[in-house]
């Protein structure tokens, strides 16, 4: 028997028989591709960027992704276009650049 | 195994100790407070190794366990009455969750106005949820059950909750002789706690978002198949543990005298005692009528039920609650189960602990079997057993359809 | 200890393709989460905006294992789950709850309150957009005077209500008030919590685009306003000591403060109101009503070793 404090976790074991579980897991795209939301899309320009990283703070998509050197770039499959990281942008580097539709 | 003297209240407590309950939360309400007392002095003394949370609800107490037994610690709550409906929403939440827990509902009235004694109004209200709900006749089979709901619930064919229901005061309160197995035995018994999946940081569970409507309509569809697969699982485990502590119940249904009966009382509950002593009598009379005491609500016992129907020259149905504008729910079930296959009548009676005497069930039960004898077939659903002060100032037979 | 964004590490800490809107402070909050505490938590999420936010199952769309759970006791399943994992001999994981300002002034409220009382060893977290959001903004205690919500069409006549001093009033060890407005402050204060045992409550101002009516663009920039204006003062009470944080600190002199009409007027909630003198005086004079209870709390829970020693279970 090890049901005391011992134990790190309970036994799980498969259901038997027909069973559908209200489980999900943590995924990209729960909501789809948001990318398709998108009316205006952030643009980063590299020359006036200081990689102060605050658009990277500041995105509450995870969307604004940093490279090695900290330069930093957009994942547009999931970009909602909100525009928070061209409104905190200290140097004015990113441009918010209407959609002509369909996504890259 | 020793031989203690305990009230029904306490048997559950013993219970909940010997299945390593690792934690509590309950909040207090008459008739259920002597359980949650029981535990917190076996928590607070060491007795018992669980974390005890005394909660500022019913709502919370639900919640605060079906935490914990999310995360993979085997829990337990008890309420009553106005406890167990305040905790009805989460009732719901946590049987969809598939996940195991056991909670003792000491049966009670509703108000208003208030009434602290027995009927079984509380339970039937939580019928349609997705618990396993069963309900016991006296003390020792208070703590047997609680000792099985454990594995009931956590089978892997089974991954609901379980209510066991006792009555109260008849036996929350009154003391009778109880054998408690010895922890060893149990711990051989039942085995550790198991579950289709836990949250923790590890398995990055996410459990209750939104979930499109037709895998809704199959998640429904699953808790129907997982209760059809716990008749097997209730009968299974009531036939072991009489192997291991001498004692069985016959599992979904008790019968009682059933051998040769014509006539058959159907009733849960407490109340059992005195329609089997109410059968015995009417036997001495000539009568040859059985007990069907049904010690599982849900999942329903439709085929035993049906068998009896299909043999009997009757069924007398005893409802401790009643679907206000149609009929006791006990009926309900036996009328959807055996309809056209016996006469049938509905009884109302003992609401608010208003006593119910073995000669009243006798008197129920021998103008029945008149009334069946003398027209060949009778459907009664709904005959109101008034309490002897009202009884004859009322009409007893309704006419309804 | 200061946080610096250079150092925190490049990974993944929301989760793109979420249903939140766009300019979400509460995707944003959520981000934040991690990045102060790290995988070793859990989350806790009663009915409200973040029940929608994780998209549809088998994926979810934030970043944690969660428990949802029903409106009202989201503070109490919280409590059973880290009950259960003290016996499963795990008290490194955090148990956090993220609730609206309805799941936790209104109808959770009983709930979080008994948890308090009880000192249970949880992280609970407010993100207060001001309003039921998520049924289509309708006004709850948290609603701040004069705001338009739907059901509150002419604009609310009660004030919000003060929950982070109801919050020192329980005798929790720590209580702060943080904004989506300043991450590092929101940051600091949670690693500050993760490192106290018991009941720790952090109370997010999460100004929401849609129910403000405001540009998307906007959240931080209205978060910030909130704070500057003096509408939303950031502070931390520590175990028995009340500090004003340092974003803060500058509005305790009223003339050091930006006008509150720059704030309203951002803000379409706010836009029956913003041409009404009497009615921004009302508002001016919550403020300063709360900046009194702030001067109050400041002399109140000093560092003093005998104030602590008075004041406070967890000094």
């Amino acid at each position: 028997m090890s049901v005391g404090k011992s134990a790190r976790g309970p036994i799980v074991e498969a259901p038997v028989g027909f069973f559908a579980a209200p489980v999900s897991h943590p995924a990209p795209g729960a909501a789809g591709k948001t990318g398709t939301w998108r009316d205006y899309r952030p643009v980063i320009n590299e020359e006036k960027c200081v990689k102060c990283l605050l658009c990277w703070l500041y995105c509450p998509e995870d969307t604004i992704l940093r490279r090695e050197d900290d330069m930093v770039y957009v994942d547009y499959e999931y970009c909602k276009g909100c525009g928070i990281c061209a409104s905190v942008c200290p140097v004015n580097a990113i441009e918010m650049v209407p959609e002509r539709g369909g996504l890259e | 195994m020793t031989v203690m003297t305990l009230t029904g209240n306490y048997a559950v407590a013993y219970a909940v100790k010997l299945a390593r309950v690792q934690v509590i939360s309950a909040y207090p309400i008459t008739p259920q407070t002597t359980i949650v007392e029981k535990l917190s002095e076996m928590v607070d003394t060491g007795e018992l190794k669980a974390k005890m949370v005394r909660v500022e609800s019913e709502h919370a107490a639900l919640a605060t366990v079906f935490g914990a037994a999310s995360a993979g610690a085997r829990a337990f709550t008890a309420t009553a009455s106005h406890g167990l409906l305040y905790m009805h929403e989460v009732v719901w939440w946590a049987a969809a969750s598939r996940i195991p827990l056991v909670m003792a509902v000491v049966a009670r009235a509703i108000g208003p106005p208030w009434n602290i004694h027995v009927d079984h109004q509380d339970i039937f209200d939580q019928r349609d949820t997705g618990w396993i709900i069963s309900v016991a006749q006296e003390n020792q089979e208070v703590l047997d059950l609680t000792l099985q709901a454990f594995r009931i619930s956590e089978d892997p064919r089974v991954y609901l909750p379980m209510m066991v229901g006792l009555d109260g005061f008849i036996l929350s309160h009154t003391m009778a002789p109880v054998d408690v197995p010895d922890q060893e035995e149990v711990d051989d018994w039942l085995p550790p706690r198991r579950q289709p999946y836990y949250i923790a940081p590890e398995t990055g569970v996410v459990m209750g978002n939104i979930v499109p409507d037709d895998d809704y309509y199959m998640l429904r569809y699953s808790m129907q198949k997982a209760m059809e697969q716990a008749k097997k699982v209730i009968e299974e485990v009531d036939r072991e543990y009489g192997k291991r502590f001498g004692r069985s119940y016959g599992g979904l249904v008790e019968c009682t005298l059933c051998d040769d009966a014509d006539y058959y009382i159907v009733i849960t509950g407490s109340w059992a005692g005195e329609a089997k002593e109410a059968a015995r009598k009417l036997r001495e009379e000539g009568y040859r009528v059985g007990v069907a005491r049904i010690r599982f609500i849900r999942p329903w016992p439709g085929e035993m039920v049906r068998e009896l129907a299909a043999r009997a020259k009757g069924l007398v149905v005893f409802d401790r609650a009643i679907s206000f504008g149609s009929k006791g729910p006990l009926f309900l079930d036996v009328a959807a189960t055996a309809y056209g296959l016996t006469s049938m009548r509905g009884v109302i009676g003992g609401l608010g602990g208003s006593d119910v005497t073995a000669d009243d069930i006798a008197g129920v039960v021998r103008d029945f079997v008149g009334e069946v004898e003398e027209k060949g077939s009778v459907y009664e659903p709904l005959y109101w057993l008034f309490p002897a002060k009202y009884r004859g100032k009322f009409e007893a037979k309704e006419v309804v359809a | 200890m200061v946080v610096r964004i250079q150092d925190l590490p490049r990974r993944r800490y929301g989760m793109p393709g979420n249903a939140a809107c766009p300019g979400c402070p509460e995707a944003m909050g959520l981000r934040y989460i991690k990045m102060a505490l790290g995988d070793n938590v859990v989350l806790v999420i009663p009915a409200g905006c973040s029940s929608v936010i994780q998209g549809i199952w088998p994926k979810s769309g934030i970043n944690f294992p969660i428990l949802n759970i029903v409106f009202a006791s989201a503070a109490s399943a919280a409590a059973g789950m880290k009950a259960a994992f003290e016996m499963m001999g795990r008290d490194d994981v955090h148990v956090v709850v993220w609730a609206g300002d309805g799941g936790t002034a209104d109808i959770g409220f009983q709930s979080m309150s008994g948890a308090a009382e009880r000192n249970d060893d949880i992280i609970y977290i407010v993100a207060d957009n001001e309003a039921y959001m998520n049924t289509g903004i309708q006004r709850s205690g948290l609603t701040p005077y004069g705001a338009w919500t739907t059901t509150t069409p002419l604009g609310k006549k009660e004030h919000k209500k003060n929950l982070p001093f109801i919050m020192i009033a329980h005798d929790v060890p720590y209580v702060a008030t943080a904004s989506v407005g300043y991450p590092h402050d929101f940051i600091e204060k949670l690693r500050k919590a993760a490192k106290i045992r018991g009941f720790r409550y952090i109370h997010l101002h999460a100004p929401d685009p849609v129910g403000w009516r405001f540009d998307p663009s906007l959240t931080p920039k209205v978060a910030q306003l909130a704070v500057k204006t003096g509408m939303w003062p950031l502070f931390e009470y520590d175990r028995g000591v009340f500090r004003l944080s340092p974003f803060s600190k500058p509005y305790k002199d009223p003339s050091k403060r930006t006008p509150i009409i720059e704030y309203l007027k951002l803000q379409g909630r706010f836009r029956h109101i913003i041409d009404k003198p009497e009615e921004i005086k009302k508002l001016e004079e919550y403020v300063d009503r709360l900046w009194y209870w702030i001067d109050a709390l400041e002399k109140a829970f000093n560092p003093s070793e005998k104030a602590r020693e008075l004041l406070s279970r967890h000094a």
